[in-house]
Formats: C-alpha cells, sequence, structure tokens
C-alpha cells in the first residue's frame, strides 16, 4: 500500500512528459482543420444553441425549476452534459483505446505506462475547460445571473478530475484483456447519464417520490458532482459539502483501486496490447 | 567494471490460447473466474537460463536466428519486458535502439516530435534546445522539418528517429536490427557514430542479423539459440560456429526439397518441361558429392565436387556423348562442357554405368545454382536431357559479385596503409 503510494508521488517526475503529451493532444486534434483551436468553443456553442431551439421553441418542459423562462432548461441541461459528455464520456472512451493505439510506446520504449490514462483526462479535461467561457457567457444570456458560488466550480471540477481518473485507470487496464469492454462502456455510458440528475433536477418529484429511487440516486457519485457543478452555475446556491465530500472521498478510493489494478496488470500489457 | 550483468536470466511468454482470446468480460464475470482467466495456460520460453557480463567500454554483439530470443533480452535489458526470474542490472543511462520514431506522432511536425520524443527518452527540454540542430543535420532533414511526420518517407522516419535516440547520449547503447532500412549513405553514418560511441568508451550491446557488422565492431559476442546461450566469445569463433549451425540447417532443407522434386518428378510422368529425350540412354540418378564422396548440396568457393550420374542403356549404344551445365539462379549459363568436346570418342555403352564428373574447385561466387545433366548423339539428339533440375548452394563468407571467383589475392605496397580487418 505504502509502496503504491510511492509509485504514485513518482509520478510528479514525469510531469514534463505529461505536460508534453497533453500538449501534442491538443496540438494534434485540430490539426489540418481550418478552425483549429476555436472547435473546442465552438462545438459547444452549436451545442448549446441546438438545446435552446429545441427546448426554447419546441418542447418548453413544465418543471417548476424551469417555469419562469423558456430559455433555463437549456442552459440546465447544458451545465451538465458538457461535464459529462465532453470530458467524462469522452476520456472513459478514450481510455478504453488508449493502450492499445499507443501500443508502440508501451512495447519499444521504456515508457511509464500509466501516464496514457493521465494524459487521456487531463486533455480532455482541458477541452472541457474551454468550453467552460461558453457556459459562463450563456448564464446571463439565458436569464440567470452570476453568483459568488461560481468560484467553487473548481472544487467541483477536482472531484470529477480524481474519480474521472480513478476511472480511466481501471477501463483502461481491464480493456486489454477484455476488449468488450468498449463496446460494454458505451452502452453503460449512455445508462449512466440518463441515471444521473443531468437532463432532470435531482429535485424532481418523479424521483423524490420514490425512496429507493432515491437512494440510487444517492449512490451514484455522479449525482453529487452534477448537482453541484447545476448548484454553482444553474441555481446559484451553496455545495452540499457532506455530499461533495463523501464522493471526493469515494473517488480517491476510486482512483487507488484503478490504479492498483492497473499496476497488478502492467507487466502484461506489453504482451497483450 | 560490468556494465551490464546478466545472471540466469529466464522470460517465460504467457501465451493465451485461442480459448482465452474469445472469453469475455461477460462470460468472466458469469463463470467468476475473473481473475483466474487473467492468468495464462500455455508458455513459451524466450530466454532460457542466459548468463553474461558485459565489461564497461566494450562493444557486445548478439547472433542468432529469428525467433532465438534476441530482441526479448534487449527488452530486458531496456526495462520493457521483466525477467521471469533471475536477475539483470544495468549500470548508467540506458537508451534503446528497438524501434525507430516508436513514439511519433504521424499528424504534428518533425521540429515537434524531436521534442516529445526527446522528453520521452529523458533529455530536458534545454538539453534538446542545444542539440536540436545537430539532430535535424544528421538526420538531413533540414528542409521537411516543419512538415507532419506523416508525410514521411519510412528512411526519412527512421533517420530522425535514430538521429534523436543517438543524441540521448546514453551511457549503454542497445542496438537492435534497425539500421536495416537505412540507404547506403545513411548506414554507414549510423555506423560511424556507433563507432564513435566506442571510442568514447560507452557500453554498446549490439543485436544484428549483419555478421560481417557484428564482426568489425564488436569486442564480443554471444550466440543465441532457442532462448539459450550457444557460446561467447571472440567474434570470428563464434560467428563461424553460427554460420556452420546455419550451413548444416540449410542442408537438411536442402536435402529434403530434393528428394521432393524427385518425388513429384514420379508423381507427373506426363510433364516433361525440364526433361526430354526417348531415354534410349536413361540418366537414373544424379548424386552431388563433396570430394570425400558424401552427399553434399551446400559448398563453400573453395569446395570442390563430384557430380555422379547413373546412366542405363537399354540397348547397345555407339553414340553418345555425356554433358553437365551449371546455371546460376539468374538463368546464367556459367559453365558448360561435354565430352566430346573433351575429346573423348564413344566406343559403346550398354545396361548401367555410372560417370563421374569431378570438379577440383568450384570458384563461384555466392548463391544457388542450378545444373543440367544430359547425354546425346554426337549432332545433339538427345537421349535424356535433365534441365535444371539439380541444384545447390554457394555459401560465401565473402560477399564478392559477379559469376566466377578466380583464386585471387591481393599486394600492397609498403606506402599503402592498408590493415587486413577479420571481418569483410
Amino acid at each position: 500500500m505504502l509502496q503504491l503510494i510511492k509509485k504514485f508521488k513518482d509520478l510528479y517526475k514525469y510531469r514534463v512528459l505529461i505536460q508534453t503529451l497533453v500538449n501534442r493532444e491538443l496540438k494534434a486534434r485540430y490539426r489540418g482543420t481550418v478552425l483549429g483551436f476555436l472547435w473546442s468553443f465552438v462545438n459547444p456553442m452549436l451545442l448549446l444553441i441546438v438545446y435552446t431551439l429545441v427546448f426554447g421553441f419546441i418542447i418548453q418542459p413544465k418543471v417548476e425549476d424551469f417555469s419562469s423562462s423558456p430559455w433555463l432548461y437549456a442552459l440546465f441541461l447544458f451545465c451538465g452534459v458538457l461535464p459529462w459528455q465532453v470530458w467524462f464520456a469522452a476520456s472513459s472512451l478514450e481510455s478504453a483505446n488508449v493502450l492499445m493505439t499507443q501500443g508502440n510506446l508501451i512495447k519499444k520504449m521504456l515508457f511509464p505506462t500509466e501516464i496514457l490514462p493521465i494524459v487521456v483526462v487531463t486533455s480532455n479535461f482541458i477541452h472541457f475547460l474551454l468550453g467552460v467561457p461558453v457556459l459562463l457567457i450563456s448564464v446571463p444570456l439565458l436569464g440567470k445571473a452570476y453568483t459568488p458560488y461560481l468560484l467553487f466550480l473548481p472544487l467541483v471540477m477536482l472531484v470529477q478530475y480524481v474519480f474521472t481518473l480513478g476511472f480511466c485507470f481501471l477501463v483502461s487496464a481491464l480493456t486489454v484483456h477484455f476488449r468488450d469492454i468498449k463496446d460494454i462502456l458505451a452502452n453503460v455510458l449512455t445508462f449512466w447519464f440518463f441515471a444521473s440528475p443531468i437532463i432532470y433536477p435531482v429535485t424532481f418529484e418523479n424521483v423524490q417520490k420514490h425512496a429507493l429511487l432515491r437512494l440510487f440516486m444517492d449512490l451514484n457519485p455522479m449525482t453529487h458532482i452534477m448537482w453541484n457543478y447545476q448548484n454553482c452555475v444553474f441555481y446559484g446556491e451553496m455545495i452540499r459539502w457532506k455530499r461533495l465530500g463523501v464522493t471526493f472521498l469515494l473517488s480517491l478510493v476510486l482512483l487507488f483501486i484503478g490504479y492498483y489494478v492497473f499496476d497488478k496488470l502492467r507487466d502484461s500489457f506489453p504482451e497483450e496490447v | 567494471m560490468a556494465a551490464i550483468e546478466i545472471e540466469n536470466l529466464t522470460r517465460i511468454y504467457q501465451k493465451y490460447s485461442a480459448q482465452h482470446r474469445f472469453k469475455t468480460f461477460k462470460s468472466a464475470m458469469i463463470k467468476g473466474d475473473f481473475f483466474k482467466s487473467l492468468r495464462s495456460d500455455e508458455k513459451v520460453t524466450a530466454l532460457d537460463n542466459v548468463s553474461f557480463k558485459v565489461e564497461r567500454g566494450t562493444t557486445f554483439g548478439v547472433i542468432g536466428e529469428n525467433g532465438s530470443g534476441k530482441s526479448t533480452l534487449l527488452k530486458v535489458v531496456t526495462g520493457i519486458a521483466k525477467p521471469t526470474s533471475g536477475r539483470v542490472d544495468v549500470k548508467g543511462k540506458v537508451s534503446a535502439l528497438i524501434e525507430l520514431g516508436a513514439g511519433f506522432h504521424p499528424e504534428i511536425t518533425g521540429r515537434e516530435n524531436i521534442y516529445i520524443n526527446g522528453i520521452m527518452l529523458g533529455l530536458s527540454k534545454k538539453e534538446i534546445n542545444d542539440k536540436y540542430e545537430e539532430m535535424v543535420k544528421f538526420a538531413e532533414l533540414e528542409e521537411f522539418i516543419d512538415a507532419p511526420v506523416k508525410t514521411y518517407s519510412s528512411g526519412m522516419y527512421m533517420r530522425l528517429g535514430f538521429s534523436i535516440a543517438i543524441n540521448v547520449n546514453p551511457d549503454v547503447l542497445l542496438v537492435d536490427e534497425v539500421l536495416a532500412v537505412g540507404d547506403a549513405s545513411f548506414v554507414p553514418k549510423c555506423l560511424d557514430r556507433i563507432q564513435d560511441f566506442r571510442r568514447r568508451k560507452k557500453t554498446i550491446l549490439f543485436v544484428s542479423h549483419d555478421l560481417s557488422t557484428v564482426e568489425k565492431i564488436c569486442d564480443r559476442v554471444a550466440w543465441l539459440k532457442a532462448g539459450q546461450i550457444q557460446t561467447i566469445g571472440e567474434p570470428r569463433r563464434v560467428i563461424d560456429a553460427y554460420l556452420q549451425d546455419v550451413a548444416e540447417k540449410k542442408e537438411g532443407d536442402f536435402e529434403k526439397r530434393q528428394e521432393e522434386a524427385v518425388k513429384e518428378e514420379e508423381y507427373e510422368e506426363g510433364r516433361r518441361e525440364n526433361r526430354w529425350g526417348k531415354r534410349e540412354v536413361e540418366i537414373k540418378k544424379v548424386k552431388m558429392k563433396g570430394l570425400d564422396g558424401k552427399v553434399k548440396h551446400v559448398f563453400s568457393p573453395q569446395d570442390g565436387m563430384l557430380i555422379e550420374i547413373e546412366v542405363n542403356a537399354y540397348s547397345p549404344i555407339k553414340d553418345f556423348v555425356f554433358g553437365v551445365g551449371i546455371f546460376n539462379y539468374q538463368g546464367v549459363f556459367c559453365y558448360g562442357t561435354n565430352t566430346f568436346l573433351e575429346g573423348f570418342q564413344p566406343d559403346s555403352i550398354k545396361g548401367k554405368g555410372k560417370v563421374v564428373f569431378r570438379i577440383e574447385c568450384l570458384n563461384f561466387v555466392n548463391g544457388t545454382y542450378y545444373l543440367d545433366v544430359a547425354v546425346h548423339k554426337r549432332n545433339g539428339y538427345p537421349y535424356d536431357y535433365h534441365r535444371n533440375l539439380y541444384s545447390f548452394l554457394l555459401s560465401s563468407k565473402y560477399k564478392d559479385d559477379g559469376i566466377y571467383r578466380p583464386e585471387h589475392s591481393w599486394e600492397f605496397s609498403p606506402e599503402i596503409k592498408i590493415k587486413f580487418s577479420k571481418g569483410v
């Protein structure tokens, strides 16, 4: 256990390498496109425009939280979809492949394999960060005011970072041996997306009505992460400290388990990828 | 002091069976043998109890056939693969030329890849800045350095990879068969660099199939066969032992092929593209032998050869000529003669007989040769003509070219300084 923590600490000395590789990922992603880096802004912006059109004009959900303005639901939705889609889901799917696509590094060089999932999570985190200004700009445009609680946003991101990293360690290591995980994962993510309060608020009465459903929601770490994003940006309320704190501890445990499994299977990577 | 110390190193690869390959996450979960299925069932021993030491400042070569464990050895020394048992101790900074440009990203430019690859190999940004110009110049890529690596030819790719790796300036350099794709001007440059390393008293572990290079640059050589060290020692001796072994194997292959060819002959009685004539005199059997009378198919240029032709005349024949021709793999007629041309006057032949054509010294260059054997009339009418039905291999340690290798030697006047290096 102590050894594992020490190994994890060693990662610090690879920071330049991690930084370089993240840089490479970001550079390579939009290389050859006309808009280049602007795509990181344009993509979330287009998404938000679609939401606004669909939910502002066509559907107009009649839920208490969003009843004051037709634009509110689009903003609410965007609060959850941005960190989920751009960061969490993208990282998970990418990390399921990363050891295989970077197989050359593992097989032909002495390379600290564990930095590959870190690079995946970090580069997607930066993409998410580039989308955050779009979210922030849309807050007043769609009828909400800025609140000081926005300052807690980085805290929620930290929790999500740890959680995503732990999950990605687990996924990337296991996929080497079970290639099916890639396909299972895509479905699990869809299910998980709807099981988390992203397209509906936790306080939705149909959710709160059933004790079992409530319990289920509470057990899902993503519930608390998403809820707290919405608190900071949409509701303008204080973070639920207890929920976020427990989720953070849980994320640390997941990170520990993920790294442990990764470390156990590490020696088999050069032969199996 | 030893720079690389390997003691009783064994590396067993776990070969996952086909059944395991198709086993899925789902089935592992259902059966509940999740962790068991991560273990493997079949094993392949790539390195078997290998021990050797490489002294600091020396160049150590490893030779062996494909699949003998050379690359695994390098990977274990690099640290990419872990030893199953035994001990590997490497002192100093290691750089491995296992696959050049392994970490290149195709979408970004050569310049960016130099930085990224350099950092992967353990250089700092400052060190790369200092060496950048030299790396580009060495790789001869000044014009293309700002183009994406995906547009590079494989030669350019390899040059850039080599240039970065060699500039890491390690204490121990591991080289695996990477020079194979370089062109005629780049390979000597690489070898120069490796020689430069030797002069600076750095340690090199060199794996190659290019035996002449191994002999030229290595101080000691180990021959690996099926994961075990066969011999370690002075390069010439080890390489000779290895070549001997390869020749024996070739001999075996050749014999088998020869037998198959004969079988095919009997099988397809109708097809006679390579054999014609009414067989009034039939060639029953042709054997190639060394001068010692043993059947042989692999010869060296200094060897002699006996071609034994067993014939059978079904009725008495008065007009007959025996002929032999040798062709190389390109179909070039290298030599031909017959008894008539050399002044033998036929008198008569009846029943079985044997003709032996004796070559004192083959004097050909490397390659496969095909044999024509014939019995015909003086006017050319064939009784039995075998076209290219028999073959033998000439395996020379020299890479001289042409068709014929006359006995020769070199002499130099004293003002010409030239040295006979044991390698070629």
